[in-house]
């Protein structure tokens, strides 16, 4: 039989007998079994997942385990360069990616509302699909709740993961040092913006396409060359400001950014001298901050420039010994200020 | 990108700087008024390379910042009613009144939206004939214009389930206050761009002449504010006064002039209460007569004590540049931007949250 993951979006729906999700799609019984085989496993399955255990079998794994759990609100749910199924795996993957661990297994927890539409599980279950192949994870376990029309919003996500850490790797915020430099992947503030577009319907003269993606080939190829890697972090809600305000606080190390390298491109630019946000601050779902001793940069740009993922990548900025915990911004008019943490919310459920 | 590189170009920023010291030959204080141009200011750090004899001062041109307490209080009530939907735009939602603000309506069930424009209510209230959609407006000179379409077309489309609460308040009788209170130290004004773009400059000449002041019409970008400052030092330093417009490609001296007539045809004018500041007579903005089925307040009858200010925030000396935000024995301690104790910490052009987020006076070697 033709893996079904290779469909594309036109893969039609499989036959169901309801458009929309019932309650009794989420009731345990046979339609939740027809949901399950159906949708979920035509859509993701594999050898683990096919048993139809309770939970996972998993082989035994070598070395440290990286284990962690994200969920998935973001609204609309499908946007410009995505949805919300590749998000909840990309954002899992990168997660683990950022512990210096290859990331392995997924697990899927879904709570549908009521009245949701088959046809776009059916496309959300896809991409994850197509996303989980793109990462190489597999989705070994998972869980379907449904509640009452009105008490969620069509379908929120969660997904856990688990991956092997590399061997030599130590990654720790702790380790971050006065003469590191901060390296990210590429433009930031892209996955934001196009949700704000999205959401307020904004047609822009350029538009702004999610930079969701996995960052698992870019990054396990700097693990295997690079394990002098003191930190990573991936900058997605809080922005490119908040992770390196964490960093700083964590490390008590200061970090310099250089404005006039921040790479931003004029997309995003422009819509946030429209709308009055700071690009530092804006959701990415695709870059990570990889922080190592200088001596190793030129060795990791180019590991890093030699994927999709990471073309843009370049050096923003240096760690500092003094001032101690604090982010500053080296201005393109040369005057130097701090970069604070956000405060409150600049964009509600972005991811 | 054109019209915003250009303005933040180290070069011309740096000749800039250095004709402002050439020119300068004594203390002066200079007010920038508008709120935009206080976080440029703090964004760009711009006190780190202006001469030891310039202060700047942060005026009141933050809409957020001056819209009295009272009026939140009634902005809360409304919010909370089962059949009103409130809206306004995203900052407001944030400002404390006497003791709640809008978001924490929210979050207990009332139905508050914030809104990029008002035009975006009218659908709304098209959308939710059930519902009272009642827009909560603030702001200046700027935002004002589109308020009055908003009200204009709500007439146009007989929209019976719409109404504006308003809270517009004007610029040039907050500079004449200003200037007449005793306390001011002010020696030249930053006037806001974006106000003049909508009202033109000749309101500005009769203050200037009258109080014998360098009134600059200026723009956002870190070298516009520069502009602005080189103007106002070189008058200054000449003994000179009136009105000079350095924002050319944004203000006309006779403004916009289909925009005044809009806000002539919907508004007219009334005493106002700047939050900090007190009463000023013909500041602020009412609907007229003509208008008037508009009007929140005329449409629901609020009962809500009148309150003048909290406690501990010192948002008036702030905003009347007799304190800066560190002055404050609450900044950073209590009143922080997640939890702000006056209106200076919630808009990101209030002076306080821009002092939090870029300038941190503790930190000596940035």
């Amino acid at each position: 039989m033709k893996d079904p993951r290779k469909f594309n979006l036109q893969c039609p729906i499989p036959k169901t007998e309801y458009a929309h999700i019932l309650m009794a799609h989420g009731g345990g019984g046979r339609m939740t079994c027809h949901l399950i085989q159906e949708l979920f496993i035509a859509g993701l399955g594999n050898e683990i997942l096919d048993m139809g255990h309770d939970g996972a079998f998993l082989p035994p794994m070598d070395g440290e385990v990286a284990f962690t759990t994200d969920s998935f609100v973001v609204d609309p749910l499908f946007f410009p360069g995505g949805n919300i199924g590749d998000l909840a795996i990309n954002g899992t993957v990168n997660d683990l990616l950022c512990c210096g661990a290859l990331p392995l297994y997924i697990s899927l927890g879904l709570i549908l509302e009521e009245g949701f539409l088959i046809e776009e599980l059916w496309i959300i279950v896809q991409s994850i699909g197509r996303a989980a192949e793109a990462a190489g994870v597999k989705i070994v376990t998972g869980d379907t709740k449904v509640v009452e029309k009105g008490k969620g919003d069509k379908i929120y996500i969660n997904t856990s993961g688990i991956g092997t850490i590399h061997p030599g790797l130590n990654i720790n915020p702790k380790h971050c040092s006065k003469g590191d430099v901060v390296i990210i992947n590429g433009d930031i503030g892209d996955h934001g913006i196009a949700i704000m577009s999205a959401r307020q319907g904004l047609e822009a003269d350029i538009p702004v396409i999610s930079d969701t993606q996995s960052l698992t080939d870019m990054m396990m190829s700097l693990f295997r060359n690079q394990t002098g890697i003191h930190v990573l972090r991936d900058p997605t809600r809080g922005g490119l400001a908040s992770a390196l305000n964490e960093i700083c606080d964590s490390s008590g190390t200061g970090i310099r950014l250089h404005e006039k390298n921040l790479p931003i491109n004029d997309g995003v630019r422009g819509a946030c001298e429209l709308m009055g946000f700071d690009p530092l601050y804006i959701a990415n779902e695709g870059k990570i901050l990889v922080i190592l001793p200088e001596s190793e940069a030129e060795e990791a740009l180019s590991i890093m420039r030699s994927f999709k993922a990471g073309k843009g990548s370049r050096i923003i900025g240096q760690v500092t010994s003094d001032p101690k915990g604090i982010l500053c911004l080296e201005t393109t008019i040369g005057t130097t200020r701090i970069v604070d943490m956000i405060s409150g919310e600049q964009l509600p459920r972005i991811c | 990108m054109k019209y915003i590189d250009e303005y933040r170009n180290k070069v011309l920023v740096d000749n800039l700087v250095y004709g402002i010291r050439k020119e300068v030959s004594r203390k002066w204080t200079i007010m920038e008024i508008c709120g935009g141009q206080t976080h440029s200011i703090l964004k760009y750090n711009l006190l780190q390379i202006l001469p030891a004899e310039i202060t700047l001062i942060h005026g009141p041109g933050c809409p957020v910042c001056v819209t009295p307490v009272n009026r939140i209080d009634q902005a809360i009530v409304l919010g909370g009613l089962s059949n009103v939907m409130l809206t306004s735009f995203g900052d407001m939602l944030r400002v404390p009144g006497s003791t709640s603000d809008l978001l924490s309506v929210k979050a207990l069930g009332g139905d508050v939206r914030f809104v990029y424009s008002p035009l975006e209510v009218l659908d709304l209230a098209e959308k939710n004939p059930e519902k009272e959609v009642v827009f909560f407006a603030v702001g200046f000179e700027t935002t004002a214009p589109a308020v009055a379409m908003t009200v204009k077309q709500a007439r146009n489309r007989k929209l019976k389930n719409f109404s504006v609460l308003v809270s517009h308040v004007l610029v040039p009788p907050a500079i004449e206050a200003l200037l007449d209170s005793e306390e001011s130290r002010i020696d030249g004004f930053l006037a806001a761009g974006h106000v003049c773009t909508v009202m033109g400059t000749s309101e500005y000449i009769p203050i200037a002449k009258k109080h014998k002041v360098p009134i600059v019409v200026t723009g956002f970008e870190p070298l516009d504010i520069l502009i602005g400052i080189y103007e106002v030092v070189k008058m200054l330093e000449k003994g000179r006064y009136g009105v000079k417009n350095a924002y050319t490609r944004s203000v006309r001296d006779e403004g916009n002039q289909a925009a005044q007539e809009l806000l002539r045809e919907v508004f007219e004018t009334t005493q106002s209460e700047w939050r900090g500041i007190g009463f000023i007579p013909a500041s602020g903005l009412k609907l007229s007569g003509e208008y008037m089925e508009f009007d929140a307040l005329n449409r629901f009858q609020l009962d809500v004590p009148s309150t003048v200010s909290i406690g501990a925030c010192i948002a008036g000396k702030i905003l009347t540049g007799q304190q800066k935000p560190a002055d404050c024995s609450e900044f950073r301690v209590r009143c922080t931007p997640e939890k702000p104790l006056g209106a200076p910490m919630v808009s990101t052009e209030g002076a306080c949250a821009a002092y939090y987020r870029y300038h941190r006076t503790t930190v000596s070697t940035l």
